[in-house]
């Protein structure tokens, strides 16, 4: 990966700095209505988005938590956010210890460049996260919409 | 002549095939979706598209099966040498032309709006049985001169932007545009799912994109300049393999 | 036309983990989009996904506008017995869809 690269992909988010790191209200209150009064911290999320968007109607999205999904240590549910998207929420998978592993792949929408943060909810209550930086370009030939 | 001028656009220097295809031009991502069945969209068109083939339909109530058989093997090469001469209609046609022909005259039924999601099935269906094969396109004294208005509307300069066909796609393709690389628009794999449509859509929808983003008044679904156009292009992309049902940003 | 493609191994090891992969056609219309006279476009989306291996709930999803259209599902599950995988969409406007595969396994 270039330096570039490096710099905008994955790196740790601490809730507890989202109002400093100037994240929208509107998506810390969908993450609150998630997480509760929880503590979310960085970590055991792995979040794969490509770094650069041929398009951003469909873009690849990769969840993974570590997680031995047993039935007393697992998985129990993964949150996905968007930045600059009209709505905070992109999806909310549920899982289990009949999961096997924790992980999703999709593909999503995003309106502009920017950032993506995923939040796991383990069977111990606690929270885990990861957030990705993402460049959208848009199309230069379009169509009326009819 | 044009044999001559076509020699001089696909080869450089040492006889060395320039052309690229759009999947050249887009993400591994991107990429990754048009060789996965499982990721392709289109390919939910392509299921649409073969229940269609065996749909009966008309007043004849016959379906594509009862002449054609199994598409695997009756369709295949097919899409690959279309837009092709057609003696009903004294010139060459494209290919959902020549499946509205058979809608109309052989089932009795009519014939598919354009871009309508039936067509673009059986278009994705039919297509998909070339997958893999090369274009080739027979060019004649009949076809000749409707390759030659293609080539002219390629080069005619149009628009509230005045641009050709070939500025972008010959002179600057693989520069970018807007943040996007310019692909040689080598139409290999209609209908495509194209990710700004987030559906399926034919080559003249693409076109009339084209001629939006230059600022021209479109031609009409299915005039005759489309389809001397898409003559011309594929004749330009001859050799090339088929790639439908593609996927494109 | 609510078509689906579904892929589950035909067979597995039991306690196998087994990759699931799942496309439905829909156009998932935001909300948020406009006509060019400026009239929103209303939003039409599949709001939920459920996948029940023998009659039980393995996978669950919420989706929200911001999921890209004909949207695809890979997720794993353990193979625990022979039988039948089943999944369901359900939307906006009533809509539902499903599709189901079997597997074997030993």
């Amino acid at each position: 990966m270039s330096a570039l690269g490096a710099l905008l992909g994955a790196f740790t988010f601490r809730f507890a700095d989202a109002a400093a790191r100037g994240m929208p209200a509107v998506m810390q209150e969908a993450i609150r209505k998630v997480v509760g009064d929880g503590e979310v911290r960085p970590g055991r999320v792995k979040l794969d988005v490509p770094p650069l968007i041929d398009n951003g109607n469909a873009v690849p999205l990769a969840v993974s938590v570590e997680s031995p999904m047993t039935t007393v240590d697992y998985v129990k549910s993964i949150h996905v956010f968007t930045e600059k998207n009209p709505q905070p929420n992109v999806i909310s998978v549920y899982l289990g210890p009949r999961s096997g592993r924790a992980i999703l792949t999709t593909r999503i929408r995003l309106a502009d460049t920017q950032t993506i943060t995923a939040i796991a909810e383990m069977s111990d209550g606690s929270y885990w996260s990861a957030s990705v930086s993402v460049v959208v370009t848009l199309a230069a030939c379009l169509e009326e919409l009819n | 002549m044009l044999s001559v001028a076509a020699a001089a656009f696909a080869h450089g220097a040492e006889g060395l095939d320039t052309r690229r295809s759009g999947y050249e031009f887009m993400s591994a991502e991107t990429r990754a979706m048009q060789d996965d069945d499982l990721l392709n969209p289109a390919m939910l068109w392509v299921l649409d598209g073969e229940a269609l083939w065996r749909q009966k339909a008309g007043t004849n109530q016959s379906a594509c099966a009862d002449c054609h058989g199994d598409a695997a093997g009756s369709m295949k090469g097919v899409a690959a040498r279309y837009p092709a001469w057609d003696d009903r209609a004294r010139r060459p046609i494209n290919l959902q032309q020549r499946i509205n022909a058979c809608r109309v005259s052989r089932q009795g039924a009519e014939p598919f709006a354009d871009e309508s999601r039936e067509v673009l099935a059986l278009l994705a269906y039919v297509g998909r049985q070339s997958r893999g094969m090369p274009i080739e396109i027979a060019v004649d004294a009949r076809v000749e001169p409707f390759l030659k208005s293609g080539r002219e509307l390629f080069f005619r300069r149009q628009g509230q932007l005045n641009l050709a066909c070939t500025q972008c796609h010959d002179e600057y393709s693989g520069k970018k545009l807007a943040g996007i690389p310019i692909p040689q628009a080598h139409p290999t794999g209609y209908p495509i799912y194209r990710l700004e449509w987030q559906s399926v859509g034919s080559l003249q929808r693409r076109l009339r994109n084209c001629m939006n983003g230059i600022r021209a008044q479109p031609y009409a679904y299915g005039a005759p300049e489309f389809v001397d156009l898409e003559l011309y292009l594929l004749w330009r992309a001859r050799g090339m393999k088929v790639e439908t049902p593609a996927v494109r940003p | 036309m609510s078509r689906a493609i579904v892929n589950v191994p035909s067979s597995a090891r039991r306690g196998e983990v087994i990759e699931i992969k799942t496309m439905v056609a829909h156009v998932m219309e935001t909300g948020f989009r406009r006509t060019q006279l400026g009239v929103v476009i209303p939003r039409n989306i599949i709001t939920e996904f459920v996948c029940r291996y023998n009659g039980s709930e393995i996978f669950r999803a919420t989706l929200y506008p911001a999921i890209a259209a004909n949207p695809v599902f890979t997720f794993t599950t353990i193979a625990t017995e022979s039988g039948t995988l089943e999944f369901v969409w359900r939307g906006d406007n009533g809509y539902t869809a499903t599709a189901s595969a079997t597997i074997t396994v030993t």
